[in-house]
């Protein structure tokens, strides 16, 4: 049972992070490990800068075609 | 070892050669695909146990005490301590595309067999071993793109151009997958309602994540995928009612003009509205398609139609023009070896892995998971009859335009068909007609739903599953198309800011419209040029395009050589010297070929000088019908010629380059590659 909720959340996991947005709680938990008392973006925000960062084009940035 | 692991492994390498003997000793009677399958299996786990896990330990020199750059900068959104199988889906999915599935079937006019040996031995020493370099690079480096590493381990003129090679290549690919789509889509009412629709649904999707419910991936997903469906299936109603079918029906110069406007309208909205929605449907779809083509051809197991070996191996096919070598080489990119994917490895594949000794697993596994799928794509075009194939693949020009003419045709070279059979295929599937669809999309449409129908359906679901097939390739092409308009846009922007720094402005609406209506007009006018090319534009352009994309992963491996004499271990560098060496010897010969190849059906210069001839006589020569045809057909030839030649030209000076930086770091008595992070923290090898 737990070796099935683990692949189920790889799975969410991998297909979220294919469409270019990484793992929430994990950002949450590292900003308060790592920055606490600062702010934080909430899941919307999150999801909309990572939404925008996934198809900006700057230096280095690319999307591959193939 | 252990002598179990031992016994083990004895037993794979015995069962591979077994499968790799009878694909390629069988004559006569038709193989079944599942030797393929059991070939290419074995093939990849060998490959990765005793040649990956080489480079990886003992070339490379991972450390898994090193720490990466998802902990050293581990900033929850771009570098982030990431699963290694959630990293391996992603990885995946970002280099998975187009690439594996088109290229494999075009392979297919030389027969299953030379395409098949390619894919996996190109895999092994070229393909995953450039993925798996770039990605220890990269992560070695922050993370940083492979123009970025270019510029910092070659120079400041190397990297520059390097980027305009990025350019170049990335222009032929959007106007060469745009045809794909072109051709797949062409007199075909069901597939445009249905690829149409996706327009619309990406809209919903789009409004319903960003207002109703935001951030909500699986729900815009689900809705997303349950609407296409619907649009798939009605797709036949309309198909079948004259008075809606008119609308749908479309020649192929009005679809291209269409995905020209699509593509600058689609890559100045904003992001959420149309391509991240569609995004989330072709990279879902795309998996999806796949793994029910694995599990399809596993179930089946149909019999390989195609022979081993065709006659066109002398490089006289109607698919695409030139002989084995080099030209095989280059039509199958994706599968063997890519140049893109050193684009992704360098991406963001490098800022999430957990640490070093997960590169191979990543690197150089994904890339053999590509590789299976680029058999499973030969598998798909093998498994319908030849004479099917031929029928789909050769343009117009050599085939006309009836069941009739095409059958009579075909069967003279020697694939034995008959008018009421490509009638029949064409019913099944629920076209009007089926000849002339070059590009693979629709050939391996037939073959999935082929394959799927025998377990799913049977022939009444046939027609579902073909324009499913066309679908899904259409909806990630024209993804790619707006993505890779915004690439071509940023890059355009980049190099003209350089005289005018205005026009960096991204954020500037007008600097963007005008930089989208450039990049739409470059990769707009090879389309077009394709389009209304008589011999198909497949033909001549595919070509261009594997080379093209073989270039860029000559590059990338040239700077993996590099790096390796910079980081002092030359007496490794053959790794990367040699398909390194393999792709500058194929995609330079080729090129050269491209350019001035006395036969004028694989020779730009040639055929532009005979059909000036003509021109100078008066005569107008087929496919044109004017003499401004004639002059436009011209006109093209030399604009491929400069492309490829400019192709040619800057792989050869990056290589120059190259021998000079490693001539420097030979006489260097210690390391000089510039690596960040490392035991001290500091620049490891401390070069300048």
């Amino acid at each position: 049972m737990k070796k099935i909720k683990t692949l189920w959340r790889w799975s969410a996991q991998a297909a979220r992070l294919m469409v270019g947005v990484p793992d929430y709680d994990n950002y949450v938990a590292h900003r308060k490990a790592h920055h606490p008392g600062e702010p934080f973006m909430s899941y919307v925000e999150f999801y909309r800068e990572r939404q925008n960062a996934r198809y900006a084009c700057e230096k280095g940035r690319f999307k591959g075609c193939c | 070892m252990s002598i179990q692991k031992k016994v083990i492994w004895a037993a794979i390498i015995v069962l591979g050669a077994v499968s790799l003997a009878i694909i390629a000793l069988m004559r006569g009677e038709p193989i079944n695909a599942a030797w393929l399958v059991v070939a290419a299996a074995c093939v990849h786990l060998v490959g990765y146990r005793f040649y990956g896990l080489f480079i990886a330990n003992k070339v490379l020199g991972v450390n898994a005490a090193r720490q990466t750059p998802a902990y050293r900068r581990n900033d929850g959104l771009d570098y982030v301590p990431t699963n290694r199988y959630v990293l391996f889906g992603h990885h995946f999915a970002a280099i998975a595309g187009a690439g594996p599935l088109v290229g494999p079937v075009l392979a297919a006019q030389m027969g299953y067999l030379p395409g098949t040996l390619w894919i996996l031995a190109g895999v092994v020493f070229a393909g995953a071993v450039q993925d798996m370099t770039v990605l220890f690079l990269s992560t070695r480096r922050d993370g940083r793109s492979l123009g970025d590493m270019i510029r910092s381990e070659m120079g400041a003129v190397a990297g520059t151009i390097a980027g305009i090679g990025v350019l170049l290549i990335c222009v032929i690919v959007l106007a060469v997958l745009a045809l794909v789509v072109v051709n797949a889509l062409k007199g075909s009412a069901w597939g445009s309602f249905t690829v149409f629709c996706t327009l619309p649904i990406a809209l919903i999707m789009g409004i319903y994540g960003r207002f109703l419910r935001p951030g909500r991936i699986a729900e815009m997903s689900i809705i997303g995928a349950v609407l296409l469906l619907a649009a798939l299936i009605y797709g036949r109603t309309v198909a079948e009612t004259p008075g809606l079918a008119v609308y749908f029906n479309l020649p192929a110069t009005t679809l291209a003009l269409i995905i020209i406007g699509y593509g600058f309208v689609a890559s100045v909205l904003p992001v959420w509205l149309l391509l991240a929605p569609r995004d989330y449907l072709s990279t879902f779809l795309k998996i999806g398609a796949i793994a029910l083509l694995a599990v399809g051809v596993i179930i089946v197991r149909p019999d390989l139609q195609m022979p081993a070996l065709t006659k066109f191996v002398d490089g006289t096919g109607p698919v695409w023009s030139g002989s084995l070598f080099p030209f095989l080489f280059i039509t199958i990119a994706c599968g063997s070896v890519s140049g893109w994917h050193s684009l992704i490895s360098s991406g963001t594949t490098p800022k999430m892995i957990e640490n070093e000794n997960q590169i191979a697993f990543i690197g150089y596994g994904g890339m053999l998971t590509e590789s299976f799928v680029a058999i499973m794509a030969m598998i798909g075009a093998s498994v319908i009859h030849p004479g099917v194939y031929f029928a789909m693949n050769s343009a117009a020009g050599l085939i006309g335009t009836t069941a009739a003419h095409a059958a009579e045709v075909v069967t003279s070279w020697g694939f034995v068909i008959t008018p009421d059979y490509l009638t029949q295929v064409a019913h099944d599937v629920g076209e009007a007609s089926i000849l002339s669809r070059a590009g693979g999309a629709p050939t391996l449409a037939v073959g999935m739903a082929t394959i799927l129908s025998g377990f799913l359906g049977g022939k009444a679901l046939m027609g579902i599953w073909y324009h499913f097939a066309i679908l899904f390739e259409a909806l990630f092409i024209l993804t790619t198309v707006d993505a890779g308009t915004r690439v071509c846009r940023f890059m355009i922007q980049d190099l003209i800011g350089n005289a005018v720094p205005a026009f960096k402005e991204t954020n500037s609406w007008s600097s963007n419209l005008i930089g989208s209506a450039l990049a739409c007009a470059l990769w707009g006018y090879l389309l077009y040029a394709g389009v209304i090319d008589p011999l198909g534009g497949i033909f001549t352009m595919w070509p261009l395009f594997g080379a093209a994309n073989q270039m860029l992963a000559a590059i990338a491996l040239t700077l993996c050589t590099v790096v390796l004499f910079k980081m002092k271990r030359e007496r490794f560098a053959w790794v990367t010297v040699a398909p390194t060496a393999w792709l500058i010897i194929c995609t330079v010969t080729a090129g050269l070929e491209k350019v001035f190849s006395p036969n004028p059906a694989v020779g730009f210069l040639s055929h532009a000088h005979k059909f000036g001839g003509a021109a100078a006589a008066g005569q107008v020569l087929a496919p044109a019908k004017t003499l401004a045809d004639m002059h436009r057909v011209i006109f093209n030839d030399y604009l491929d010629a400069t492309l490829a030649g400019l192709a040619v030209a800057i792989v050869v000076t990056v290589v120059i380059y190259a021998l000079f930086d490693i001539r420097k770091a030979l006489t260097t008595p210690k390391a000089t590659a510039m690596e960040i992070g490392g035991a001290s923290g500091a620049m490891a090898g401390g070069g300048a």
